[in-house]
């Protein structure tokens, strides 16, 4: 579905990306990890076209999306979710569905559920905010995105994807800043999203979460690709553990797996 | 009791329909409290023509309208797409030229003259500024000052549209009052309009682009195609603005693209509240009289003027416009800590 060939990304003289080559099929949830700084973001960002390469390409279902602006590749179904997040803090949370709602896409579409006919932006944008875990008869929705704790705004960053009826999604650390409850949470919103026939990369350093979730992993180091395979794989890997060496979250997955 | 044991409670008025719903049709008293502000400032800008003592204060009231026409697109820019435009001088020269180009070269009427000034203008300074839009901030207000400044020496080095001396005998409106009302409907159309534009779906995007740009790109949508819709919402009001000033001074010439035109909508926003709409209006009814009042100073006017907008600025920096609404939509009352 997505295939990636020898992504290179330079800043100045240092390689944030060295060659990445992948592919996503329909239906994957592909984990990224890697160490601080492997480039896991620059990925995203050059997938979504939010930065350009230096040189690869990237095909989308057999079309080459290389170069291509960021709202154009968003409006072909690729989206994307902020590490850090980035709601329109001035809107409550509905009316920040209102304006991925006016998109193109989403005209085409009708957002998440919608059978290619958008219906009133207000509801649907509760609907979309309701099946991604806002409860619709607390005050949750109406309220101002600025008084939202975290949990919430990470579910608004998958919202605002799921607006338009995405094909992949991009998510940048969904499970970062979320307490053990709340990931345990978004562990079946997830598995509902692949349910629903969208294709997920996420980027991680849960990786116990994601290896419950993940079919496939991929690890970058220093903007390399180490190795890509299933969870067990990729853990009895001993690069990967190098790469990781004396990271305990490792350790204590290895004996969990 | 002293300061330190008490603090200011603040509390919404109990009136229901600031929850903005049908309510409003339940009591006078509710439907009161709705409409008479509005109502207020629509008669009290009908009736202003009428109660002015003489034809050179009626002269300023049109003047105070193009300036709140400038203000409310400066304001709709800043506040609503998040581009603080210096150009507000661009707009009224270019609208000014070619509607004073229509009317002397070509011998339109008023009536077309000044619908077509606002759009085709509007259509040239966006395309103009469409170079800039991906710039944020400050770094757009430069280059936007830029506009009217080169377009100004151009006019003078090329000596076209009449150069340095301007295009002059050009129709003035058929009298005085057509002026000063048109002018006035204008303003509280636009003002209403665009009161109502920032809340529709595509008001919202416009608010998206200015909170959280990264965000509108990846839900898809092009953050330069809406910036430049903005832009040329904005530019409407200032073309329109320009297009009578010239009929209004018969007089086409490069000191319309002057500074003033750019500073004294920020000023009148500072003064009035950014992001109220209404606000900007107010504040250009109080700057531009305050400024033909200080006209005697002469430049020591602008000295007046800035002691003015300083003072504002460091004892009500919100405004008057959000002030007021504080005022109205709230109780104030000390309570003991």
């Amino acid at each position: 579905m997505l295939h990636v060939e020898e992504a290179t990304k330079a800043f100045g003289g240092i390689l944030a990306l060295n060659r990445v080559s992948f592919d996503l099929y329909q239906g994957d949830i592909l984990g990224i990890i890697g160490p601080n700084g492997s480039g896991k973001t620059t990925l995203v960002n050059c997938i979504t076209g939010f930065v350009t390469m230096t040189s690869g390409k990237i095909f989308f279902k057999g079309k080459d999306i290389t170069g291509k602006p960021a709202h154009k590749i968003a409006d072909l179904g690729v989206t994307r979710t902020f590490q850090i997040m980035r709601p329109y803090y001035s809107l409550p949370a509905y009316k920040n569905l209102v304006i991925p709602l006016f998109s193109p896409r989403a005209k085409r579409t009708g957002g998440w559920r919608g059978g290619g006919k958008l219906g009133d932006r207000n509801t649907v944008g509760i609907d979309i905010l309701e099946e991604i875990g806002f409860e619709r008869d607390s005050f949750v929705p109406y309220k101002m995105a600025s008084s939202l704790p975290t949990g919430y705004l990470k579910r608004l960053e998958l919202a605002r994807c799921l607006a338009l009826k995405p094909e992949i999604i991009l998510c940048d650390e969904v499970f970062s800043g979320l307490s053990m409850s709340e990931i345990a949470s978004m562990v079946p919103l997830i598995e509902r999203l692949q349910m629903d026939g969208i294709t997920l990369i996420m980027i991680e350093h849960r990786l116990r979460e994601l290896f419950r979730v993940a079919n496939r992993v991929m690890v970058l180091n220093f903007g390399e690709k180490l190795v890509e395979g299933t969870p067990e794989e990729v853990m009895a890997n001993p690069k990967v553990k190098e790469a990781y060496f004396g990271s305990e979250e490792v350790e204590e997955v290895m004996t969990y797996a | 009791m002293a300061k330190a044991d008490r603090r200011k409670e603040r509390l919404d008025r109990g009136i229901k329909v600031r929850s903005d719903g049908i309510y409003a049709l339940l009591s006078w008293r509710e439907l009161a409290y709705l409409v008479l502000p509005r109502l207020v400032l629509i008669v009290g800008l009908l009736v202003l023509p009428l109660v002015m003592p003489s034809l050179y204060w009626q002269r300023v009231i049109s003047n105070v309208c193009l300036y709140a026409l400038l203000a409310l697109s400066f304001d709709f820019l800043a506040h609503y797409v998040g581009l603080v435009s210096l150009g507000g001088a661009l707009f009224i020269g270019v609208g000014a030229y070619i509607a004073a180009l229509l009317n002397k070269y070509l011998g339109f009427s008023i009536i077309l003259t000044i619908p077509i000034a606002s759009i085709a203008g509007a259509a040239i300074c966006t395309l103009l500024l469409l170079p800039c839009l991906p710039l944020r901030g400050v770094y757009f207000a430069i280059v936007s000052l830029m506009y009217p400044l080169a377009a100004m020496r151009i006019i003078e080095a090329l000596n076209i549209f009449g150069g340095t001396d301007g295009i002059m005998g050009i129709d003035s409106f058929p009298s005085s009052w057509a002026e000063q009302y048109f002018v006035i409907v204008m303003v509280l159309l636009f003002l209403f309009g665009l009161r109502r534009l920032v809340n529709l779906d595509i008001g919202l995007v416009f608010r998206g682009v200015k909170d959280n740009d990264q965000a509108v790109r990846a839900s898809g949508m092009s953050i330069t195609y809406y910036k430049s819709v903005a832009v040329f919402i904005a530019s409407i009001m200032g073309c329109l603005a320009g297009a009578c000033l010239t009929h209004i001074y018969m007089f086409s010439g490069i000191s319309l693209f002057a500074l003033d035109f750019s500073i004294l909508p920020i000023a009148a926003t500072v003064i009035g509240g950014g992001g109220t709409l209404a606000g900007p209006v107010i504040g250009c009814f109080i700057l531009v009289p305050i400024s033909e009042l200080l006209r005697e100073f002469g430049t020591l006017r602008i000295a007046f003027y800035a002691v003015i907008l300083m003072a504002f600025i460091v004892f009500k920096s919100e405004g008057l416009m959000v002030y007021g609404q504080r005022k109205y939509h709230q109780f104030e009352r000390w309570v003991k800590i």
